[in-house]
């Protein structure tokens, strides 16, 4: 085992993969000889040279696009976004090509591109820089969807997602790259799909992914010490395929849910989820579904005021008190 | 092929070129206009100064003054006070991120966009944009845009009002030489030959986008690309404030009179990183930003030639000086004084009917939590 930094494991995914396949190619805005807008590419272009890794022009809609199609021919490209909020620029290729044309083309074609890069707030980089897109991607079918929270699971995640043969979008998280956690030294992979039980309890089961992750683990912590009541934390990890299973039967072991989620409430992950708990384990629940999103307006700049939009240890405690009233 | 201009400076003394000065538009100034210009520009340098102090240190309560992102403007600072000093009552300004320095020369004021950088509820934007955010619409400013490339159509909407209200101006779309290749702005460009819009596309070309120079991300010449829509082009330099008054004029002058497009690319220089967060060392030397502060640096042309002209002295140049970096001090004492949003404010200003309730006409919720 290995201390490595989130930043680190998705480097160090991408450098395997690198390394394995040779039709993998590393491909964004200043990758390369900039080393990465958040050095997440440092090194890569020394290692695998200009071919494998290569800077792009600040044209979205156009490289991401080019990656699809050569997807389609079979090379591998793991593009990145300098911020998921660019997604948009290149909407109409991510929804309309790489989601559909498997489709549309009865099943002759896959697109087997990774795009891969931040999305979430919490650095003051206001409304147009903090984009959550997870459940905007998520309502496509033909795509998957990957929100990592911790190094270890970055890193199995990625190697998974880039061997994947369909569309994966996967979300890193700028205030995450620095953490630090335990990653196998040996290689390992974790498959897309599968969602992680974080931390073990009884009373109330918080089902959340990516940064709210961590936040939920303090807020469990201080629920254990200060009102001795027992979180069980549900990490998605894989919002699509979704593991519906792992939640449901922490549902049935707690009989309340939270569901946390970094995104604004409207038709979110969690609209999704709090269906399909109801659906499935309505006997099962002691109370009605609670829920805690990011305030419902585009993300504010103000650095003390968008740590209160954006869920935290206090709001998902106070969240999860209300729940066990 | 394309050039890389930063890589390209000729080693010129500090002296603008009397020709731009003779030009009508130069000539007409008044003494008092010509100083005006220059402490426009000295006032953008210390704001810019006093802002990168501000995000780099720590306030009392030990977290930073600034969060997020601040491009700093300056090296650049001829090209807003230029195309700015050429507004009439019907020309407005578009601008991508890199904003503080057409929103001085557009005449705002410096204590709410110091407050904006604090993020505080007397900001320009009431702290909800930030540095990349500033807005004035009432001195046809428009922003302050984030997504590369993504202010350009704006741009050309501006212009399609102008000329949809029968009024005689234009639009200046500024953008970076990154932003050029962004699809957007190509749309932008098409839209505005084919319907005759009175915009001017203004590309800020300091030589690199980020980290990446000009000659790693375009291929072919900038203004050139206009050609390809039957638009006009012009090149200019812009360390020389009189430069581009004059180029500048000669595009807006056909703008209003004629309703026609054009795009000017205007070659210059950023001294900082692309943003303070981000250090300079790795794709470009300090020769190159050092010879560019000693032979271009747009303030000191200005004055040097200003000089030469009788207009100021060394003493008056001081004096304008000081009053700049006395006015960016006092506009961090009122941001550090500034209260912040409160957390009820998150809610407000996004739909005009939630600010307007006693006026709404549509029915059911407007937010979901
Ligand atoms: C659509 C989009 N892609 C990428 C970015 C990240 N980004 C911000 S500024 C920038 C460089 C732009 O350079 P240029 O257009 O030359 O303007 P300059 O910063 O030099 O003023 C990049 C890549 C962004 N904000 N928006
Ligand atoms: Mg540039």
């Amino acid at each position: 085992m290995s201390q490595l930094t989130y930043r680190e494991a998705v480097r160090h995914a991408l450098a395997e993969e690198l390394t394995r396949d040779p039709n993998v190619v590393v491909m964004g805005e200043e990758v390369g000889q900039f080393q990465g807008a958040y050095k997440v590419t440092q090194g890569l272009l020394e290692k695998f040279g200009p071919k494998r890794v290569a800077d792009t022009p600040i044209s979205e809609a156009g490289f991401i696009g080019m990656g699809i199609g050569a997807s389609m021919l079979g090379v591998r490209p793991v593009m990145e976004l300098m911020f998921w909020s660019f997604y948009s620029v290149a909407f109409d290729q991510i929804l309309n090509n790489a989601a559909n044309v498997r489709y549309m083309s009865g099943g002759q074609i896959n697109c087997p591109i990774v795009i891969r890069g931040p999305a979430n707030g919490g650095t003051n980089v206001g409304a147009t820089h903090s984009h959550t897109p997870e459940n905007i991607l998520a309502a496509h079918p033909g795509v998957k969807v990957v929100v990592p929270s911790t190094p270890y699971d970055a890193k199995g995640l990625l190697k998974s997602a880039i061997r994947d043969n369909d569309p994966v979008f996967f979300l890193e998280n700028t205030v995450l790259y620095g953490e630090k956690g335990e990653v196998p030294d040996e290689e390992y992979l974790i498959p897309l799909g599968k969602a992680d039980v974080k931390r073990e309890g009884k009373d109330l089961t918080i089902v959340t992914y990516g940064r709210p992750v961590i936040q939920s683990l303090v807020a469990a912590e201080l629920l254990a010490k200060e009102h001795d009541i027992s979180v069980e934390v549900v990490d998605l990890r894989t919002i699509r395929p979704l593991d519906i299973d792992t939640v449901l039967a922490s549902v049935r072991k707690t009989h309340r849910v939270l569901v946390v989620e970094e995104q604004k409430p409207f038709c979110g992950v969690g609209a999704q989820l709090t269906y399909m708990i109801q659906a499935e384990a309505f006997d099962d629940l002691d109370a009605p579904i609670g829920r805690l999103c990011t305030i419902d307006a585009p993300a504010i700049y103000s650095p003390p005021v968008e740590v209160e939009q954006l869920p935290n240890p206090q709001r998902i405690l106070k969240a999860a008190l209300a729940l066990l009233d | 092929m394309s050039k890389k201009p930063s890589a390209t400076i000729e080693q010129k003394p500090n002296a603008s070129s009397t020709s731009h000065g003779k030009a009508p538009i130069n000539a007409a100034l008044t003494q008092a206009q010509k100083i005006e210009l220059f402490s426009q520009m000295v006032r953008i340098r210390r704001f810019e100064e006093r802002s990168h102090r501000a995000y780099t240190g720590k306030n009392a309560a030990g977290g930073a003054n600034i969060g997020g992102f601040l491009h700093l403007y300056n090296g650049q600072e001829a090209i807003a006070v230029g195309c700015c000093s050429l507004m009439g009552k019907h020309d407005h300004v578009i601008t991508a991120y890199r904003d503080h320095g057409h929103a001085i020369a557009v005449g705002m004021d410096t204590k709410a966009l110091m407050a904006e950088l604090y993020g505080k509820v007397t900001g320009c934007s009431k702290g909800k944009g930030g540095s990349m955010h500033f807005f004035s619409p009432e001195r046809n400013y428009w922003g302050g845009h984030g997504i590369v490339g993504g202010q350009i159509p704006l741009g050309v909407g501006l212009a399609y009002g102008v000329k949809y209200k029968g009024h005689k101006g234009s639009a200046m779309a500024f953008m970076g030489d990154g932003a050029v290749n962004q699809g957007a702005v190509h749309e932008a460009y098409n839209l505005a030959a084919l319907w005759n819009l009175p915009c001017i596309f203004v590309i800020e070309n300091n030589g690199y986008s980020m980290g990446t120079s000009q000659a790693r991300s375009s291929a072919g010449e900038l203004a050139k690309r206009a050609e390809a829509y039957g638009m006009a082009w012009g090149v200019c330099e812009g360390h020389d404030v009189y430069e581009v008054r004059a180029t500048m004029d000669k595009f807006l002058k056909i703008a209003r009179e004629e309703c026609k497009p054009a795009v000017v690319e205007i070659r210059t220089y950023r001294y900082r990183g692309h943003s303070v967060a981000d250090p300079d060392n790795t794709y470009r030397t300090k020769t190159e930003i050092e010879d560019y502060r000693r032979t271009k640096d747009p303030i000191q042309v200005f004055q040097t030639a200003l000089i030469a002209e009788g207009v100021l002295t060394a003493e008056s140049a001081e004096k304008i000086d000081e009053a700049a970096r006395a006015e960016a001090e006092a506009a961090a004492d009122f941001a550090d004084a500034s209260p912040y949003p409160t957390p009820e404010d998150i809610q407000k200003d996004v739909y005009w009917e939630s600010d307007n309730p006693d006026q709404r006409t549509s029915q059911g919720r407007l937010f979901f939590n």
